[in-house]
């Protein structure tokens, strides 16, 4: 047994509005440079739709992540070592620009120079590729809120698997949004793609980033993973990817995206496993019983040997007691309500989510609705279509996980709403196989869910203090790329009295 | 430096001619090696191959295999006619006819898919103007120098070596090349070259001396060991100073510097 530690995260759909506030934030904080315009570390996706970028999801296009070959062995799906080194000079499985969207920004000074006119100025689009104009066709958010839905939601792998008949009446019952970043794999395909070394898992917080110094650009690391995650820099001509806020996570800190998340549905915490199991787990012959080895490679904190063995393997006392209070440890293995995304991809990924009850909810009781448990018990049965789905996300096919999370949440409502309101519960936990003590811990978790219990985040140790200071410096200041809030040249704005008699902040013409 | 050029026999040699056959490669060799050394050690972070697929990948699928395969050959064809001197390929048996033969034959096929695939290259740097947009003022210098000295390469080959009558490199610039690595340049030979091989070999010099500061560098980082790595890199945080101010360690370029 080898034990390590890993910061995980857990997103709570249910919760989630789809207002891209965390895409945004995180982009502002580590993507705003030149050649990063169509990154997004973070993306939120409406669900069903095709995905950032495009079909990420259908692998038998992209081939990322690990299949077991004909022996029941893990293989890379992208094939041999030897394939990958013989075809470095063309990459065969690489998304091109199209497959995400020709990035563009606006010549926004126009609005404000623009002469005084009857008409309103308007701005053209202009490709941040080639400074040409442009008319953008395509987008991150493209299909936000099932737009275009009836022509193209049809084509999402998740519903393909669904077959025919369902795919119309899915876009009419349900929707939902999906927020991505890393998964931070235990088994991260990107790394065994990359030829040069270059990418790599720290082994204090299973963290995987890429070393800019070392990366050399072959971008196998970007078909390599299979959620598309990875991304190349078209200036640096490096590949990036997202960073798990490494700065803040060392100081005990909630990523970005975490703490400006307006739903307050992210989790962070630790979650100890067995390194020494991944592999075995990862080649669990039925892709539906990946998510049970993956369960089964976690460790109990609460086990006292596995308290030991985790001292004994170096990890520090305060990480260990951080386990035990780990929310993220608490949703996927103690209460059950969190899945792995696409285990399928064999990577043993590690943001896991907690699939959503509402759109399920509402069907049964109208918006806001199923406070009558027994109906909407009998939705989450009847209902195939979104089980399913959400099974074809989370547990390669298996409702069975699905439905016992999703019976859980709405048990969770309908006990803690009767406990509440002074009534009799009408719901048994026992019937989700849950203790009272369970509903209400999930309660705290999922909808009290208060800071410190979201983020139980230990910080990395003082002693290093030293060596981190040297990741930092590496990061560079965001802040100051153009249009950004360091870019008004050195000093204060300048301040001028205009002829009103009033100072005007000179903030919009920006360096000269 | 007398003694070297006493024993080159450079008396009689004009100052032009020491200049292009001595001096250039010379001066292209040292900037080569000392400009390796200093952009290894201060410019990791742009030390890449600077892919363009994600902008246009349908012309590169076939002009980049075509280009690096074919360069490989070439590499290769050179270091058997230029490196190996004509007395060892006799002396193990190999008859001059069967070689020119083989070289010409061999050669032009690796001329072929070269100057297929540069042609492609070219093609699309000029004319997709995201490739285009992502093009260096030296990967400009680089790629022209790499045009000429493909293009004369190919005349050579196929227009002297196969179609006309065959110049025998072997005896002219062969051994001025290997003269140069043993510290006693043998001008005279070079001087006897025809032109169309002199400004082929100048301008291959002048290319290695750009080699160092272009987007070149990336051939030396063939990643063939990774045959034999884990899968999986696990690391730990390691003790490293911050770079020294000023040399670029990992810096992101501000916006509007060129690349
Ligand atoms: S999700 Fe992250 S860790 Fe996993 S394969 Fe992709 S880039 Fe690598
Ligand atoms: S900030 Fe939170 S609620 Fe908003 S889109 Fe992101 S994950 Fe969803």
């Amino acid at each position: 047994m080898r034990i390590m530690a890993q910061v995980c995260m857990v997103m709570n759909l249910d919760k989630c509005i789809g207002c891209h506030t965390c895409s945004v934030t995180c982009k502002q904080t580590w993507t705003n440079r030149p050649g990063t315009e169509y990154v997004y570390f973070n993306n939120v996706e409406t669900k069903p739709g095709l995905g950032y970028p495009r079909r990420y999801e259908d692998q038998d296009l992209w081939k990322g992540g690990w299949k077991l070959d004909r022996r029941g062995r893990l293989t890379l799906r992208g094939g041999s070592r030897l394939r990958r080194l013989l075809t470095i000079f063309y990459n065969p499985d690489l998304p091109t620009i199209e497959d995400y969207h020709d990035p563009f920004t606006y010549d926004y000074a126009r609005l404000i120079t623009a002469p005084a006119g009857t008409a309103a100025p308007s701005v053209q689009a202009h490709s941040t590729l080639t400074g040409r104009a442009m008319v953008p066709r395509w987008g991150t958010n493209w299909e936000d809120d099932l737009a275009g839905a009836p022509e193209r939601a049809g084509q999402d792998p998740n519903l393909v698997k669904l077959g025919e008949a369902v795919k119309l009446s899915f876009e009419q019952v349900f929707m939902f949004y999906l927020p991505r970043i890393c998964e931070h794999c235990l088994n991260p395909s990107c790394v065994a793609s990359c030829p040069s070394g270059a990418m790599y898992k720290r082994e204090e917080d299973g963290i995987v980033l890429v070393d800019q110094n070392r990366c050399r650009g072959w971008r196998f690391c970007v078909s390599g993973c299979p959620y598309k995650k990875v991304y190349f820099n078209h200036r640096t001509g490096k590949a990036e990817k997202c960073t798990l806020c490494f700065p803040r996570i060392e100081a005990g800190l909630p990523t970005v995206c975490s703490e400006t998340c307006v739903g307050r549905l992210r989790y962070l915490g630790l979650v100890l496993y067995d390194a020494d199991a991944v592999l075995a787990a990862a080649a669990t012959k039925d892709p539906q019983d990946l998510y049970e080895a993956q369960l089964s490679v976690f460790l109990d904190p609460e086990d006292p040997t596995v308290r030991a063995e985790a001292l004994a393997a170096g990890i520090p006392h305060d990480w260990v007691e951080a386990a035990r209070r780990s929310p993220a440890y608490a949703l996927i293995a103690r209460h059950r309500v969190a899945l792995p995304l696409h285990p399928e991809y064999r990577t043993m990924p590690m943001v896991w989510y907690v699939p959503p009850l509402s759109p399920m909810a509402d069907m049964v009781g109208g918006p806001g609705g199923g406070e009558d448990a027994d109906a909407v018990f009998g939705a989450i049965d009847a209902l195939r279509i979104p089980v399913e789905y959400l099974a074809n996300l989370f547990t390669a096919g298996k409702v069975e996980p699905v439905r016992q999370a999703l019976r859980r949440l709405a048990l969770v409502r309908a006990f803690m709403r009767s406990r509440q309101l002074g009534l009799t519960p009408s719901a048994d936990p026992r019937t989700v196989g849950m203790e009272a003590a369970d509903v209400e811990d999930l309660f705290r978790l999922i909808a009290i869910a208060r800071y410190e219990d979201r983020y139980v985040v230990p910080p990395a140790h003082a002693e290093d203090a030293g060596r981190l200071l040297a990741q930092h410096s590496l990061s560079g200041c965001s802040l100051e790329s153009e249009g950004g809030p360091g870019m008004g040249g050195w000093g204060l704005p300048v301040a001028t009295r205009g002829d009103d008699g009033r100072t005007h902040l000179r903030v919009l013409e920006g360096r000269r | 430096m007398s003694g070297l050029l006493a024993s080159g026999g450079l008396s009689g040699v004009s100052g032009g001619d020491l200049f292009w056959w001595v001096i250039l490669p010379y001066a292209a060799l040292l900037t080569f090696v000392i400009g390796h050394i200093w952009r290894y050690q201060y410019d990791q972070f742009g030390w890449t191959s600077r892919s363009t697929e994600l902008q246009e990948r349908r012309a590169l699928k076939w002009g980049s295999p075509l280009f690096h395969y074919g360069a490989f050959a070439a590499i290769g064809g050179h270091i058997l006619g230029i490196l190996i001197p004509e007395s060892v390929t006799q002396a193990v048996g190999i008859p001059e006819t069967f070689y020119r033969t083989f070289s010409a034959i061999a050669g032009t096929i690796a001329a072929v898919a070269v100057i297929i695939g540069v042609l492609i290259l070219a093609g699309r740097r000029l004319l997709v103007p995201r490739v285009r947009a992502t093009t260096s003022p030296v990967d400009w210098v680089a790629l022209i120098l790499l045009a000429i000295i493909i293009g004369l390469g190919i005349a050579e080959t196929i227009g002297v070596g196969l179609l006309g009558n065959h110049y025998n490199y072997r005896v002219s610039i062969s051994p001025w090349f290997r003269s140069l690595f043993t510290g006693s340049p043998d001008v005279r030979a070079a001087i006897k070259a025809p032109l169309l091989f002199q400004v082929h070999a100048v301008v291959a010099w002048v290319l290695i001396g750009v080699w160092p500061f272009s987007r070149l560098v990336h051939a030396w980082s063939y990643p063939y060991f990774y045959l034999w790595r884990p899968f999986i890199v696990y690391r730990r945080r390691v003790a490293t100073r911050p770079n020294e101010p000023g040399t670029s360690g990992r810096r992101w370029r501000r916006i509007g510097t060129p690349y």
